[in-house]
């Protein structure tokens, strides 16, 4: 039975890009080793050249086959690489690789514990999809006026991007969910967790309904870097009509239609969607 | 000895071993008939770095080190990347850009220090921007002319290729084949040409066009020469290219000489219907006379869907171009505009100033049909019909061993006829298309000549991996024909 | 199947190509002219047909290579930055991106 919050049930699903712990990218030859100086780790292949083209890294497909097992999930025999075309300067080739109609992993789920009041409460979250895609680059603000200094490093890097369906129903969930999902990982050896270093990076997908209703608007809350994090967002969200900023981190995974901040009206629970400095 | 120019490659390659000749001089003889760019066929020349590739040639040869093809010159089309000279591919967009590899099929043609057949480098060769073209009159530096007759064009994309050969300034080039680029050109310049199957030659360094119909080829006079270069440019290149198949390596000159009695001609009828030129048509049933005197069986057959090829092409090629193209953004190479409000805008002037009319043409389609909505209704329609097409040539080859026909409608036509209308070029390439859909190699091959005294090429089709029956199909006329030896006039 | 100007604003728009009036104008002739032609392909039943993306998939099971998970590639930054338009302590610099 989901917890009420001011008369509406809160829903919640999580979209996680995990970095996969290979030596090399998912496409190149380059290390992806963290903390090297900008462009050292970035080859021909991850900064598009003309003429370069993707050879595919086979760390990749076994750890997400790895996942996939762990978590009693469908594998795809036959998966599909597409491309995700848009435009932006961390994104070198103006595409994505990426999977869209077939990933490798489809379905599968996440069971966890949960302090309910007295008891303790066995939760199972379904997994929609896990699917192979590769990190964009990294955009540094800080130092230059009116540019900036774009890190193509981390383009390339691994990712298996994990879906969930909406089936979390307060941030309590969201919370154990998340933290069960990184014991996996790296109990399982596929990612190293390191949340500072971005190599767990969690989105949540946020709306709210009358019980039996249908889901209202769905906002998103990018870069959840840490459980508290999540914890005291996802809490926000379905607080009030608060207005106060999130937390998040910075640097964003670029993304299709990457927006100024927007304040939207408080008629329903909302919260804006935009990165802040570090805190 | 022939004077160097008129020397093919074979007999280049064995004057220089047997020392009759050195690379130098060989380099040295090419690179005087380079002066004064004829034809405009070169975008780059640099006659130090081509010498020091020389001596380094003149070097292996004494050591008894050398390539099979050690010291012949070779011109490469500006789409495959060079670290020793500039890669423009044709455009603006690339100005000043100085590649840190070379194309894998540089590797494999080059030094023979580092693995090559050990050929020169004369430099590299003038074509459309971007592969997208059909006369080389969509080149940013601009129109090469057709040495048979520089008031025509000399087809495209790899016009600069086919006139430097056809001028002999030098004895062989290297293309690029996306919907007819090594054919046509080769055919509008009485040379001889081949596109390897798809997969056969590795695209690692080729700056993509279409990536699913892209293959690089041989250009040169004669089609013992071709095998020669297909033979060193072919093979897996499965650390860089995933599309490069496991298919080793093949010697193309070893059955040239093989018997083609009984060998069956597939004569598609939907290649010999109302749009060939009645000129084109006298020539190459002439050609298929003389095979017939061969010994060579024609068979009609069919290939239904060949008008189909033509939208199919262009809503694949356009597709998979608008995507390969995002790259040239004006960040990390290339031109950048010079004034410019905000990013978006300064993606929008770069690009805008360093593209061409064609290359936006069909960026602008391909970004339209791959758009939201748009996808299953064209670019998966004509996917989808791409394997009929396929399919449509399995039939065909069970009936014949090798497919003949015309490579292009006319002979070339006059520079700036088609301006404004770029259908009409489309419509042209109707012959060719085909068989890069089906991803089948395909040969041109001097087949006479037709109006205005214009080279006639006749086209043939392979099944996948029969590069070697084509080429043998292609020796055995050239011994019977004379048509592959004429020379422009004045050359 | 006839494009409308603002189909045109709208695709230089995603594929980031600055059009003068004129271009744009001559764009949407020559682009309609060529929809002409696709119409025949419209019109073709494909049900049942898989679509081909390796054209050597008509004769073969066309299956992804998977390279050895070795990072090997050196570090060439000043190569690779050579023909950079602008950079700066190793960051190629653009204008500022707005997150």
């Amino acid at each position: 039975m989901s917890k009420l919050v001011q008369g509406y049930e809160v829903v919640i699903g999580f979209e996680t890009h995990a970095q996969l712990s290979t030596k090399s990218k998912i496409f190149s030859r380059a290390s992806v080793a963290f903390g090297a100086e900008p462009n050292t780790q970035a080859c021909a292949v991850d900064m598009a050249l003309p003429g370069t083209l993707p050879v595919m890294n086979i760390g990749a497909v076994e750890r997400a086959i790895e996942f996939g097992l762990a978590i009693n999930a469908h594998i795809a025999e036959r998966s599909i690489f597409a491309r995700k075309n848009y435009f932006y300067p961390d994104l070198p080739k103006g595409y994505q690789i990426s999977q869209f109609e077939i990933p490798v992993v489809q379905g599968g789920e996440v069971s966890f514990f949960l302090e309910e009041g007295q008891e303790t409460v066995r939760k199972t979250v379904r997994l929609e999809r896990a699917h192979l895609e590769e990190d964009a680059g990294k955009s540094l603000h800080e130092d230059f006026i009116g540019q900036s200094g774009i890190d193509l490093n981390r383009a390339g890097t691994p990712l298996l991007e994990i879906v969930t369906q909406p089936d979390m129903r307060s941030s309590d969930e969201a919370v154990a969910y998340a933290k069960e999902l990184h014991k996996i990982v790296t109990w399982i050896g596929i990612c190293d967790g390191n949340m500072q270093e971005g190599s767990f990076r969690c989105d949540a997908n946020v709306s709210v309904r009358k019980p039996g209703g249908e889901l209202g608007t769905r906002r998103e809350i990018k870069n959840l870097n840490s459980s508290k994090c999540a914890g005291r967002l996802t809490r926000s969200k379905t607080a009030t009509r608060s207005n106060k900023p999130p937390c998040c981190s910075t640097p964003t995974r670029a993304r299709p239609a990457p927006c100024a901040p927007k304040k939207t009206p408080p008629t329903t629970a909302t919260f804006l969607t935009r990165t802040c400095p570090r805190w | 000895m022939n004077s160097l120019h008129d020397m093919t490659v074979a007999e280049l390659a064995q004057a220089l071993k047997t020392k009759q000749v050195s690379a130098v001089e060989v380099a040295t003889g090419f690179l005087a008939r380079l002066g004064g760019n004829p034809h405009n066929a070169f975008l780059d020349i640099d006659s130090e770095v081509t010498l020091a590739q020389a001596q380094a040639s003149d070097a292996r040869l004494a050591a008894g080190t050398a390539g099979p093809l050690e010291g012949v010159p070779v011109g490469h089309k500006d789409v495959f990347v060079t670290r020793d000279f500039a890669t423009t591919a044709g455009s603006k967009i690339l100005t000043g850009y100085r590649s840190p590899f070379d194309a894998t099929l540089v590797q494999k043609l080059g030094a023979s220090a580092l693995g090559g057949a050990g050929m020169v480098t004369l430099g590299k060769l003038n074509c459309d921007e971007f592969a997208m073209g059909s006369a080389n009159e969509n080149s940013a530096f601009g129109k090469v002319t057709n040495p048979w007759d520089t008031a025509r064009v000399p087809g495209g994309s790899s016009g600069g290729s086919a006139a430097a050969v056809a001028a002999r300034l030098t004895p062989a080039a290297t293309g690029t084949d996306t919907g007819g680029s090594i054919r046509q050109p080769a055919s509008f310049c009485g040379i001889t040409g081949i596109k390897p199957t798809y997969g056969r030659a590795s695209r690692y360094g080729m700056i993509a066009y279409a990536s699913s119909l892209d293959q690089g080829g041989p250009m040169a006079r004669t089609a013992k020469d071709c095998a020669l270069l297909l033979s060193a440019m072919c093979g897996p290149d499965l650390d860089r290219d995933s599309t490069s198949l496991d298919v080793p390596a093949e010697d193309f000159t070893a059955s040239l000489n093989g018997s083609i009695e009984g060998l069956r001609i597939g004569v598609p009828k939907e290649f010999f219907g109302e749009g060939l030129h009645a000129d084109v048509r006298a020539a190459l049933d002439a050609a298929l006379s003389e095979y017939e005197k061969l010994g060579a069986k024609l068979v009609p057959i069919s290939l239904p869907r060949t008008e189909l090829s033509i939208p199919v092409y262009y809503i694949i090629a356009p597709a998979e171009a608008s995507s390969n193209l995002s790259r040239f953004d004006g960040v990390k190479f290339g031109h950048r505009a010079k004034d410019y409000t905000d990013l978006v805008d300064m993606y929008k002037k770069t690009r805008a100033e360093g593209f061409g009319n064609e290359v936006k043409r069909r960026i602008m389609t391909g970004a339209y049909v791959l758009s939201h909505g748009y996808y299953d209704a064209y670019y998966l329609q004509a996917q989808k019909i791409r394997r009929m097409i396929a399919d449509d040539f399995q039939n065909a080859f069970k009936s014949c061993d090798v497919i003949a026909g015309p490579v292009a409608p006319s002979v070339a036509w006059k520079l700036g006829e088609n301006a404004g209308d770029p259908v009409a070029d489309y419509l042209a390439d109707i012959f060719t298309l085909p068989a890069s859909l089906a991803g089948l190699p395909g040969m041109s091959l001097p087949a006479g000549f037709g109006a205005h005294g214009m080279p006639v090429g006749m086209q043939l089709i392979g099944n996948y991996f029969q590069e070697a029956q084509l080429l043998n199909a292609a020796h055995r006329l050239q011994q019977a024909t004379d048509w592959h030896l004429r020379k422009p006039e004045g050359i | 199947m006839s494009l409308t100007p603002q189909d045109i604003a709208r695709i230089a728009n995603l594929a980031r190509l600055e059009l003068q009036p004129e271009e744009s104008d001559r764009m949407l002739t020559q682009i309609n002219g060529f929809f002409g032609i696709v119409q025949a392909m419209q019109a073709v039943d494909t049900t049942g047909i898989e679509p081909m993306a390796h054209p050597v998939a008509a004769i073969q099971d066309i299956t992804l290579r998977l390279r050895p998970d070795v990072a090997s590639e050196p570090n060439q930054r000043d190569l690779n930055q050579k023909s950079a338009p602008a950079v700066e302590r190793g960051l190629f610099l653009v204008p500022k991106v707005i997150e």
